[in-house]
């Protein structure tokens, strides 16, 4: 099953100067479904481009089947990509694309046409063969890009934001599907994308990256649940970010107060940051709470309420599904697995205060996902 | 309200075609079918063309072949510019054109000084033991004056066609197994069709009507349909037949260019590939 397909071995990349990668080290297994993971600009693009051949590290190894292939031209490559916006050739039809890369390979014409016409099957265009491009809509577009690479039953298939330009429903449906395809396929997925909701539903392997770094790597639960440092318990759902001290094993200060945690191996009072998940919170009776607070706005979400709270001046996000009006007071209580601690990092304090707080806030993390060169 | 507008706007172009243009046309048409003594309608002019076929044939077929060598220079410098940076894009868009910017009078008789059997070309070829050769008034030099003065009637149109091929559908074609080779003749070159039909129809609609080139360059034998016009008029005080011949000249322009972009609609089906 975990076989290793691709190494990064100490990839920089720069561009004039500027460094897009500082120093990637990853490894893709065979028959996985991994995600680059992060914001505009965090070199999750440039990485999937190296890996394609159309860029080349300014320094480090790109490993295939443990052979350097850094100089090794994207033809020459087991290697297909789903490109952002698709890239369809406009001059050929639905069927001329797809049987694009079987007839540059020279294959049989009976086996090209029995590939394609399987493929057409797979990704639902049937009857779709004579198309012009610019006749179908974004979703089948979509389809025909993946049928494009997936035709060539490449060892990979990369796809950089395959699903950016799709409505959310279409987008949710063709997530499904792209799992289903690489279940059935058994093909390695290396997906790029910044939305985090489709990182975590889809893959196996997360990878979570920022300024050219990766900032953590794992199975999309340990992600969510164990976050590495601000940034990646901000940019995965919704945390309130607190300056804490751990005291001792399993006993964190913060807040004024000392909590029983779940966490160990920190050095005797070092400050830490806690990470609570609006979703965790319980909220008690005042007198029942461990903290007190009051709420200052509530936006209805369909599903719960997010509730901001002020706590002492410092603004938390709790999700609920009971209502409690602006101005009223309210205690939380806070169980120890819903404490998560973390080491102090570039990010800390950058993260993790709903002060600025808008009903927008949703939509300010969606616009992230401009094309990246 | 906003439709009047419209018209209101258009109105000076609309006059200005009608006095310059569609008034002309008829005059031509007018001349073309009658008698030049008695002024009544006759098809006399028309059955007088009939020596002329093989003029009008020769001139289209200079035309063509300037064309297709235009095509040939010009493709691999308008591909060459549309990959160079911005910077360096606009001076070099700006060098192609500054041929353009010189009286087209002055450049053909530069040619002549280059090629006539006293002129700086033969000198050189004598003076490294060569010997001079017979340049000017052959149909290469007609040719040649022909390539050099339309030629960035062909680059402009190419160039504005390859920039804009997204650079991603290159990629996808590396990726999908092309080398570089194989990249152009299945992507590039299919969609520069659009480019390359515009670019051959800005050099052959005046290519087939130029007289002055085939006078100054070309030899007697060479003599091109835009002449035999111009000589009705002139010399041959016949504008009647003049006007006949323009206007056959008018009709087989329009026919060979609908050709070309019929052509061109099939091959965006993907012939080439």
């Amino acid at each position: 099953m975990s076989k290793e397909l691709i190494r990064l071995q100490n990839l920089v990349m720069e561009f004039d100067g500027e460094r897009i990668l500082d120093d990637i080290n990853l490894y893709f297994n065979d028959h996985e479904f991994l995600t680059l993971l992060g914001p505009s600009g965090c070199g999750k693009s440039t990485t999937l481009r190296i890996i394609g051949g159309f860029l080349t590290p300014t320094s480090g190894k790109v490993l295939f089947d443990g052979k350097v292939i850094n100089d090794v031209p994207p033809y020459k490559r087991q290697v297909n990509t789903v490109f952002q916006r698709y890239a369809l050739f406009p001059h050929l039809d639905v069927y001329d694309n797809i049987a694009f890369g079987l007839k540059v390979a020279k294959l049989p014409k009976d086996e090209i046409d029995r590939r394609v016409t399987e493929m057409l099957e797979i990704v639902s265009l049937k009857g779709y063969e004579n198309r012009r491009i610019d006749n179908l809509s974004g979703g089948q577009q979509q389809r025909v890009a993946i049928a494009r690479a997936l035709v060539n039953q490449p060892k990979v298939l990369l796809l950089d934001e395959p699903l950016a330009a799709l409505d959310l429903r279409l987008r949710k449906d063709m997530q499904n599907e792209l799992k289903r395809i690489q279940q059935a396929t058994g093909i390695t997925f290396i997906y790029v994308t910044h939305d985090q909701e489709e990182a975590l539903s889809m893959s196996d392997t997360v990878v979570v990256m920022d300024k050219g770094r990766i900032q953590q790597i794992g199975r999309p639960e340990d992600i969510y649940n164990e976050p590495k440092n601000a940034f990646v318990a901000d940019f995965i759902g919704e945390s309130n970010i607190l300056d804490g001290v751990m005291l001792a094993d399993y006993k964190v200060r913060f807040f004024g107060r000392t909590f029983v945690c779940v966490d160990k191996g920190f050095a005797p009072n070092e400050p830490v940051d806690v990470v609570i998940r609006p979703e965790d919170i319980d909220i008690v009776p005042q007198s029942e709470g461990h903290l007190v607070g009051t709420v200052t706005s509530v936006t209805f979400k369909g599903l719960n309420y997010d509730i901001i709270v002020d706590f002492r001046g410092f603004k938390w996000l709790i999700q609920t599904t009971d209502f409690h009006a602006v101005g009223s007071t309210i205690g939380i209580r806070l169980n120890p697995e819903d404490i998560h601690i973390m080491h102090k990092s570039e990010y800390s304090g950058m993260f993790g205060d709903y002060s600025s707080y808008s009903a927008e806030y949703d939509e300010l993390t969606e616009d992230a996902g401009d094309e990246e060169e | 309200m906003k439709k009047n507008n419209a018209i209101l706007l258009s109105t000076p172009y609309i006059l200005w075609m009608l006095a310059f243009t569609l008034i002309p046309l008829g005059v031509v048409a007018y001349y073309a079918l009658t008698d030049p003594a008695t002024g009544v309608f006759s098809l006399g002019n028309l059955r007088d063309l009939n020596m002329y076929w093989g003029v009008l044939w020769e001139s289209i077929l200079y035309s063509l072949i300037s064309a297709f060598i235009c095509l040939l220079l010009g493709y691999p410098v308008a591909y060459f510019i549309a990959h160079q940076g911005a910077v360096a894009q606009k001076i070099l868009y700006m060098l192609v054109m500054l041929p353009m910017c010189m009286s087209f009078l002055l450049r053909t008789l530069a040619w002549v000084g280059l090629l006539q059997d006293t002129g700086i070309i033969n000198d050189f070829l004598e003076m490294i033991g060569i010997g001079r050769m017979q340049l000017i008034r052959t149909p290469g030099a007609v040719v040649l004056g022909m390539v050099y003065n339309y030629l960035p009637y062909m680059i402009l149109p190419l160039y504005s066609t390859i920039v804009k091929i997204n650079p991603r559908l290159i990629e996808a074609a590396e990726d999908l197994g092309c080398n570089t080779v194989q990249v152009f003749r299945r992507v590039t070159l299919p969609l520069s069709v659009p480019g390359i039909l515009s670019g051959i129809t800005m050099v052959f609609v005046p290519a087939v009507s130029t007289f002055y080139i085939s006078q100054k360059l070309g030899g007697t034998d060479t003599v091109l349909i835009g002449d035999v016009i111009e000589r009705q008029f002139k010399q041959g005080n016949n504008p009647n037949l003049g006007a006949a011949l323009s206007l056959v000249l008018m009709i087989l322009v329009f026919v060979c260019t609908g050709i070309m972009n019929r052509f061109g609609a099939d091959e965006e089906g993907g012939v080439i590939a």
